[in-house]
């Protein structure tokens, strides 16, 4: 890299800043170019649909991926280079759930134990009761859901200032995924801690993440706050006053669907903003709805034939996908 | 305190936790003085962000339907003030401007939904039979 980057100050600095990573695996593109700044304190969620790459990210932040180009630095260290200072402070969820099978769960936690220096043994017989682990089962025998909660145990019971979940709601029940969870809430509640998870269960990071990141075909999307995400998206219904054969431009407009007089679009902007474009095209808002964060990312995909025009979504509108 | 959080239709929690508090306390299940939960333990009772749950506080408090108290808390302020009659007045328009945008679609004429609302109040008076004079 030639460009020089210049580091905030370390007290201001981000928990996670990731720049202008680029990950392949023989001749798949896994990440593409991608930076990312993950604050202390709050809920980053990222989220994508299944080989989006949320977990070869991962990977990066946690050191078991090196960067091909570019950077990663997470507490300001280089994972790769400093895992035992990286690794120590950060609870990993892993969305396969690796625990050694041959463990039963009183061994698992002994071995935990032996690993994390600030593992607090009375919070992990805490999260056992609470999570009914029997200390004198076989890792392999336990449920999907208890194998969950066993991983969930050993990634908490250490209080890490960094709390990484990978899909950690894949394949479970209702019961256990709220574990998960309220999991999240609490840590963050506790000052200053930090959660990163993915997941495409995107009502789970609508009730949990502060930030959002999404993630298609190795690229970020779109990065914000979850409050600008849900306001700066609305649904509206325009009535024109003649018949229209196609949805008329409307600046913002990401998609559209409708017919005749009545014409729905998703849209990027302010609502006032919105009217005076309908009103400039002669039509009426009839109806204006807010979005569901999943609404909003479905929105946000590239049209398949011009993926290219994915990458400043905000700027430019879309054409309107009928 | 009874607050159901859906993701289903788009509209923001904080929102949620807004609106809902101030139905429960117009319609008196939350009375003034009552103390509300913890931002904490509503964030683990709601399963959602504590963020989210401060600013549905923050923005409770601007409205004047709860104060944060010296000694840590927030309560219910005192529902006399004109903010809050302001705030009863509010919610009960919107349902009511919900039901006079059906009835015109209905070809209801207003005279016909008053008469009905009396009808409609005159039958419920059973209901709290043995008060009556």
């Amino acid at each position: 890299m030639i460009q020089e980057v210049s580091f905030p100050p370390a007290h201001t600095s981000p928990l996670i800043e990731i720049h202008r990573v680029t990950r392949r695996f023989g001749s798949k593109t896994a990440l593409a170019d991608i930076s990312l700044t993950v604050p202390r304190g709050g809920v980053f969620g990222l989220i994508g649909g299944n080989g989006a790459g949320k977990t070869t990210l991962i990977k990066h932040v946690l050191g078991l991926l090196k960067a091909q180009t570019g950077t990663v630095a997470v507490f300001g260290l280089d994972p790769v280079a400093n895992p035992v200072g990286v690794l120590g402070k950060i609870g990993y969820l892993s969305e396969d759930r690796d625990l050694p099978n041959w463990m039963r769960v009183r061994e698992l936690l002994r071995y935990s134990q032996a690993f994390f220096p600030a593992w607090d043994p009375r919070y992990a017989e805490e999260l056992r009761e609470a999570f009914d682990l029997d200390p004198a089962a076989k890792i392999k025998n336990l449920s999907r859901g208890q194998r969950a909660r066993a991983g969930l145990l050993v990634a908490l019971a250490h209080r890490p200032e960094l709390l990484v979940l990978d899909e950690p709601s894949s394949g479970l029940d209702p019961v256990v995924r709220r574990d998960i969870l309220s999991a999240i809430i609490r840590t963050i509640a506790d000052e200053g801690r930090t959660v990163l998870f993915s997941s495409h269960l995107l009502d789970e990071v609508e009730r949990v993440a502060d930030r959002v990141a999404m993630i298609h075909e190795g690229r970020i999307l779109m990065t914000a706050t979850m409050d600008d995400i849900k306001d700066s998206h609305r649904r509206i219904t325009l009535r024109f006053s003649t018949f229209q054969d196609r949805p008329p431009q409307l600046v913002g407009a990401i998609s559209s669907m409708g017919s005749g007089l009545e014409w729905t679009y998703t849209c990027y902007g302010a609502s006032e903003q919105l009217k005076q474009a309908a009103l400039a095209l002669g039509a009426a808002v009839v109806e204006e709805t807010p979005l569901t964060l999943e609404e909003i990312f479905v929105s946000r995909l590239p049209v398949r034939s011009s993926r290219s025009q994915a990458a400043d979504l905000a700027a430019t509108p879309q054409p309107a996908a009928t | 305190m009874q607050i159901h959080i859906s993701t289903a239709d788009g509209v923001p929690i904080y929102l949620q936790i807004v609106n809902q508090v101030k139905y429960l306390v117009a319609s008196g299940r939350l009375a003034p003085g009552d103390e509300m939960p913890s931002i904490r333990l509503l964030a683990e009772r709601l399963v959602v962000n504590p963020n989210t749950v401060a600013r549905a506080y923050r923005e409770l408090e601007q409205a004047g339907v709860v104060e944060k108290r010296r000694t840590a808390g927030t309560y219910v302020t005192e529902q006399k003030s004109p903010l809050a009659r302001r705030e009863r007045v509010r919610l009960l328009s919107e349902r009511i401007d919900a039901l006079l945008a059906q009835s015109r679609q209905m070809n209801f004429e207003l005279e016909e939904v008053i008469d009905l609302m009396r009808q409609r109040d005159a039958a419920m008076q059973p209901a709290s039979a043995g008060a009556s004079p």
